[in-house]
C-alpha cells in the first residue's frame, strides 16, 4: 500500500505538498471494490453507512406508526388483529429507540467527532467497524423475526411477568432481549471510541474550554451510555436466564421480584432518553452560532448544563414507576429530581435565546429546524414537568398524554435538530448541498404535521384513552380526535418522504458545496467536502473556541507526522498538549467476521444455552485474526 | 354515565387532581408563551448591517448574562413551587379516611375479580368487573394481580394504581354523585389489554345495602324447565371447572364468579351489554368475541346453548 519510493519513518515535512496528499490518501484510503469496502475502518465511511442504515430503520418504524394510525383511525378498527398490533407497537418502539434514535446520534458522532476535534480517525477504528456490523445484525434479526410473525409483542419495555417464561410464549421475548444485547454491544463500542477520541486525540491547543459543544454533548452521552447499559444488560440477561434455564429473578412465587425488572429497565431507560436528547442539544448548539453569525452565548453554562443533565438523568428513573405504589418519601424525592432536570434544560434554552437575540439570525433550512425545535421541545419539556409530579402522573401515566409528551421530546427535541443537522452537515457528508427550496417544504410539513398529529393526543389522554390498546369502543367518543390524528399523520409522513427524496436527489446531483458553505467556525469545515480519507493533510492547531473565525486565512498546523503509516497525534486530556505520535489500525475484514460469528452466537443462544459455549469458539478465532500482527508499519510501537 | 375523563372529576380525589392539572397547565402555558415571545422578538429585532461574527460586544454580553441568570432563578422558583404543590396534593388525596369500605380487587388477564369482605365471613362475596360503592363513603381498594401487571384506573374518580403480582397496593377514593363510571386497565397486559374495562356503580347507601344483600344471597333457583336444564348443562360440562355459582356444585375459581352474572350490566369485562343473546354469543364463540381470552370454546348443542344462556341471564 505504501509508495515504494517513500522510505520508512518519512515525515510530512520531507514530502512536497502535492505528493503529501497523494501519499496520505494511499496510506489512509480504502481501495475500490466490494471486499475493500467491507473491510474499511474509515470513520467517515462507517459513519455514513451508520446514518443511512439508521434512516432506513426510521422509515420502517414510520411505516409501523402509519399502520397503527390506520388501525386507530376509527373505533373498533379491524385492520390489524390484537396479536399483530402488539408486535407492531413493540417493533415501532424498539426500532425507533434501539435501531434509529440511539444509533443515528452515534452515527453522526462517528462521522463528525474526529473531524471536529481535528484528528485523522476515530479511536479503535476496527471496533467502530465491528459496532456497525453488529448493529446491522441486530436490526436484521429483529426485522426478520417480524417478517416471520415472531417479533416481540411485549412493548419496548418488556415488563415481566408478561415477558417471562409463563406468559411470554414462543421466542418473541427472547428476540427482544437479544436485540438489546446487539444494540448495547454496538452502543458501548461507539461510546468507548468517542470517549477516547475526545479525551486523547484532540488537535493541539483544543483545551477543554475550546471543545465544540457537539463534541461535549457526545462526550457526556458516551459516559451516559457506559453508565446506563450495564443495568439493561443485567436485566435482559436475567430475563433470558429466567426464560431459557429456569432461574427465578423475576418470579414472585419463587422469591423473585417483578418490580426489580422495572428498576433495572428504567435505570437504563431514562438515561436512554438523554442519550438521544443530549446529542441533539449539541447539534442545536452547533447550528445556532453559524446561523446567528456569532459564537454561542454562555459556552460554560451550556457545558455545565450538559454535565448536569447527564448526572441528573440517572436520578429520576423512578418517575416511570409512579403508579407502582411507592413509599411517600421516594415519591417526593423523585418528583423533586425529575423537576430539577428542568433547570439545566432551562439554562440551555435561555442561552440559545440570548444567542438569537444578540446575533443576526439567517433563516436557512437548518435554522428553521432549530426554530421548530424551540416551539416543540419547550412544550415537551413542560409536559415533562407535569408528569414529574406524582399526583399529576397518576392521571396521565400510560395514556396518550404520555405518548404525546415523549413524542414532543423525542421528535421535537431530538429528530428536529437531527433533520437540521442533516441539512447542515450534508455538504460535509457528501460534498453537495441539499435543496433549500425542498428543505423549507420539509420543515413546514414535518413541523405542522407533527404538531397536528401529536397535540390532540394530550387531550385524548386526558379523556381517558390508555396506550397500547388495539381498539376502542364507539361510545368512548375518541373517534373524532383519532381520525384527525391519523389524517395529520399523513402530512407528517409526507414531510419525511420529501426529506428522503431531497436527500437522495441531493446526494447525486446537489450543488457542489465547497469546504465551508455556511462560513461555520468549527474544524470539520477546515477540510474538503467530503473530507479526504486522512481528514487533514496537517493536523490543525487550535487557539480559540471558533478556530475558523479566528483564523480567516489559514489555520496554524502541526508537522512532523509520519506519512508512510497511519499516524495520529495523542494529546493530553485537559490542555490538549501533544504527547505522542500513535499508529492507527489499517483496514481489516475481521471486524466483519467477528460481528458475523457474534451474531450467530447471540441468535443461537435464543434457542440453546450451549450456544454461549460453542458459539464463542468461532468468535475467538475471528478475534485472533483481528489482532494478528501483519508486519505493517502500524505494528511498530 | 361518565366516560372516562380526567377533566370531569366526580369525587374529591379526582377533583384535587383536576385542580392540580389546571394549575400546572396554566403555569406551563404562561412559561411557553413567554419563551415563544422572546424568541419572536429576538428574530424580529432590527439590527445594524452585518458585521463579522467576532468579536462580541462585552456590554451587551454582560446584560444578556444578567437576564439569563434571572430567568434561571425564576425557573428554580417555579419548579420549587410546583414541587410543593404536588406534595400538598398527594397529602390531600391520601388523608386517612374514617370507616372506609374495604374492597379487594384482583387483576386477571383480562377481567377484574372483586371481593367484598363483609362484617361476617358468610357476608363475604365475590363478583367481577362491576364495583358497587355507596356515594360519599371512602372506598379503600386492596389491589393485587393474579398473572401479570394490570392497572386500576377510573379517571373520573381517582388516579391510577398498578396491580402487581407478589405485591399489594392500595388506593382510596369516593364518589360524590350516584352514577356509572367507566374505567379500564391502563398497564399493557397482553392481547386483550384493550378489552379490560370495569364499571364503578355509585349509588345511595340504601341502594348499595340492598345490592350487597342480594349479592350475599346464593344464586337464584332455576325458575323454568329451560333454566333447570341450563343449570344441569353448566354443572355437567367444563363450565363448572372454572366458574363458581354459589348454591350449585359449580365451584371453579379460574374464571369470574357467576353467582349473579345476570345482574351485571356487561359481559366480557365491558365488551357486550348483558342480555341472553350476548351471553349466548359469548359462550358460543369466546375467541371470536374477544380473541385470546382464556375462556375456551365449549362445544354445546344449539339447545344446550339456549338453556345455559337462559339460566345465566336469570341469575340476577
Amino acid at each position: 500500500m505504501t509508495d515504494p519510493r517513500i522510505a520508512p519513518d518519512t515525515r510530512d515535512t520531507q514530502v512536497p505538498a502535492g505528493l503529501l496528499e497523494r501519499q496520505l490518501g494511499r496510506v489512509w484510503g480504502t481501495p475500490e471494490g466490494f471486499w475493500a469496502a467491507l473491510a474499511t475502518v474509515d470513520h467517515k465511511r462507517v459513519g455514513r453507512r451508520y446514518i443511512i442504515t439508521a434512516f432506513i430503520f426510521l422509515a420502517f418504524g414510520g411505516v409501523l406508526a402509519m399502520a397503527m394510525r390506520l388501525q386507530l383511525a376509527r373505533p373498533e378498527g379491524r385492520v390489524i388483529g390484537p396479536d399483530r398490533y402488539d408486535q407492531v407497537f413493540t417493533m415501532h418502539g424498539a426500532t425507533m429507540m434501539f435501531l434509529f434514535a440511539v444509533p443515528v446520534m452515534e452515527a453522526v458522532a462517528v462521522f463528525l467527532v474526529p473531524l471536529m476535534v481535528g484528528t485523522r480517525n476515530i479511536a479503535f477504528p476496527r471496533l467502530n467497524a465491528f459496532s456497525y456490523w453488529i448493529y446491522l445484525g441486530g436490526g436484521i434479526m429483529l426485522w426478520s423475526a417480524f417478517a416471520m410473525d415472531m417479533a416481540p409483542d411485549i412493548g419496548w419495555f418488556a415488563y415481566v411477568p408478561l415477558s417471562g417464561p409463563q406468559f411470554g410464549a414462543g421466542k418473541r421475548a427472547d428476540i427482544w432481549a437479544q436485540m438489546i444485547t446487539f444494540t448495547e454491544v454496538s452502543a458501548l463500542a461507539v461510546a468507548v471510541e468517542i470517549v477516547v477520541t475526545v479525551l486523547k486525540q484532540r488537535a493541539p491547543g483544543m483545551s477543554l474550554d475550546r471543545i465544540p459543544l457537539f463534541v461535549w454533548a457526545m462526550l457526556v452521552t458516551a459516559f451516559c451510555i457506559i453508565m446506563a447499559m450495564p443495568a439493561i444488560m443485567i436485566a435482559s440477561s436475567s430475563l433470558i436466564l429466567d426464560r431459557l434455564v429456569g432461574t427465578h429473578f423475576f418470579n414472585p412465587a419463587e422469591g423473585g421480584d417483578v418490580l426489580l425488572w422495572q428498576h433495572l429497565f428504567w435505570f437504563f431507560g431514562h438515561p436512554e432518553v438523554y442519550i438521544i436528547f443530549i446529542p441533539a442539544v449539541g447539534m442545536v448548539s452547533s447550528i445556532l452560532p453559524t446561523f446567528c453569525r456569532r459564537p454561542v452565548f454562555g459556552y460554560l453554562p451550556l457545558v455545565m448544563a450538559l454535565l448536569a443533565t447527564g448526572f441528573l438523568a440517572f436520578g429520576l428513573w423512578v418517575h416511570h414507576m409512579f403508579t407502582t405504589g411507592l413509599p411517600r418519601l421516594g415519591e417526593s424525592f423523585f418528583t423533586a429530581s425529575s423537576m430539577a432536570i428542568a433547570i439545566p434544560n432551562g439554562v440551555q434554552i435561555f442561552c440559545w435565546l440570548a444567542t438569537i437575540c444578540l446575533g443576526r439570525p439567517v433563516l436557512r433550512t437548518p435554522m428553521l429546524f432549530v426554530l421548530a425545535f424551540f416551539f416543540t421541545f419547550v412544550i415537551g419539556g413542560l409536559t415533562g414537568v407535569m408528569v414529574a409530579s406524582v399526583p399529576f402522573d397518576t392521571q396521565v401515566h400510560d395514556t396518550y398524554f404520555v405518548v404525546a409528551h415523549f413524542h414532543y421530546v423525542l421528535i421535537g427535541g431530538a429528530v428536529f435538530p437531527l433533520l437540521g443537522a442533516i441539512y447542515y452537515w450534508f455538504p460535509k457528508f457528501t460534498g453537495r448541498m441539499m435543496s433549500e427550496r425542498l428543505g423549507r417544504w420539509v420543515a413546514f410539513l414535518v413541523f405542522v404535521g407533527f404538531n397536528l398529529t401529536f397535540f390532540p393526543m394530550h387531550l385524548l389522554g386526558l379523556r381517558g384513552m390508555p396506550r397500547r390498546i388495539y381498539a376502542y369502543p364507539t361510545e368512548m367518543h375518541w373517534g373524532g380526535l383519532n381520525l384527525f390524528v391519523s389524517a395529520s399523520a399523513v402530512m407528517l409522513a409526507a414531510g419525511f418522504l420529501l426529506f428522503f427524496i431531497d436527500a437522495i436527489r441531493s446526494a447525486r446531483s446537489g450543488e457542489p458545496a465547497g469546504d465551508n458553505p455556511w462560513d461555520a467556525p468549527t474544524l470539520e469545515w477546515a477540510t474538503a467536502s467530503p473530507p479526504p480519507a486522512y481528514n487533514f493533510a496537517h493536523i490543525p492547531v487550535v487557539t480559540g473556541p471558533n478556530p475558523l473565525w479566528e483564523h480567516r486565512d489559514a489555520l496554524p498546523v502541526v508537522t512532523g507526522l509520519r506519512v508512510e503509516r497511519r499516524e495520529i497525534l495523542v494529546t493530553s486530556v485537559a490542555g490538549a498538549v501533544p504527547q505522542a505520535r500513535e499508529s492507527s489500525p489499517r483496514n481489516s475484514i475481521w471486524p466483519l467476521w467477528t460481528a458475523i460469528t457474534t451474531s450467530i452466537m447471540l441468535i443461537w443462544s435464543i434457542f440453546s444455552p450451549w450456544a454461549v459455549l460453542y458459539g464463542s469458539i468461532p468468535i475467538g478465532f475471528a478475534l485472533v485474526f483481528w489482532f494478528w500482527p501483519k508486519g505493517t508499519p502500524e505494528d511498530e510501537a | 354515565m361518565h366516560w372516562q375523563s380526567v377533566l370531569e372529576p366526580q369525587g374529591p380525589q379526582a377533583a384535587h387532581l383536576h385542580w392540580l392539572i389546571v394549575v400546572f397547565f396554566g403555569v406551563c402555558a404562561a412559561v411557553w408563551l413567554l419563551v415563544m415571545l422572546v424568541l419572536l422578538l429576538g428574530l424580529l429585532r432590527r439590527r445594524p448591517a452585518p458585521v463579522p461574527p467576532l468579536p462580541a460586544n462585552p456590554a451587551s454580553e454582560r446584560r444578556a448574562g444578567v437576564i439569563v441568570g434571572s430567568a434561571v432563578g425564576a425557573t428554580v422558583l417555579v419548579i420549587s413551587a410546583l414541587t410543593v404543590l404536588s406534595a400538598v396534593t398527594t397529602h390531600a388525596i391520601s388523608a386517612d379516611p374514617s370507616d372506609p369500605l374495604l374492597v379487594q380487587i384482583r387483576g386477571h388477564m383480562w377481567w377484574w375479580e372483586i371481593t367484598y369482605e363483609g362484617d361476617r365471613p358468610d357476608h363475604a362475596f365475590i363478583t367481577a368487573n362491576e364495583l358497587h360503592v355507596p356515594v360519599g363513603r371512602t372506598i379503600q381498594l386492596e389491589l393485587s394481580a393474579d398473572d401479570v401487571i394490570h392497572s386500576f384506573w377510573v379517571p373520573n374518580l381517582a388516579g391510577k394504581m398498578d396491580l402487581i403480582p407478589g405485591r399489594d397496593n392500595q388506593l382510596s377514593f369516593s364518589a360524590d354523585h350516584a352514577g356509572l363510571y367507566r374505567g379500564q386497565c391502563s398497564q399493557f397486559c397482553g392481547l386483550e389489554h384493550a378489552h379490560m374495562a370495569l364499571f364503578v356503580v355509585a349509588e345511595d347507601p340504601a341502594a348499595f345495602e340492598r345490592w350487597r344483600a342480594s349479592q350475599i344471597a346464593e344464586a337464584a333457583q332455576a325458575a323454568t324447565p329451560e333454566q333447570a336444564r341450563g343449570r344441569d348443562v353448566f354443572a355437567s360440562r367444563q363450565c363448572a371447572a372454572c366458574h363458581t355459582i354459589r348454591g350449585t356444585p359449580a365451584n371453579g375459581n379460574i374464571g369470574p364468579d357467576l353467582t349473579h352474572v345476570g345482574g351485571r350490566a356487561w359481559v366480557g369485562a365491558g365488551l357486550l351489554p348483558t342480555t341472553r343473546g350476548s351471553l349466548a354469543a359469548w359462550i358460543a364463540d369466546p375467541q371470536g368475541v374477544k380473541p385470546g381470552t382464556n375462556m375456551p370454546m365449549v362445544p354445546l348443542g344449539a339447545d344446550e346453548l339456549k338453556d345455559v344462556s337462559a339460566y345465566l341471564a336469570a341469575l340476577k
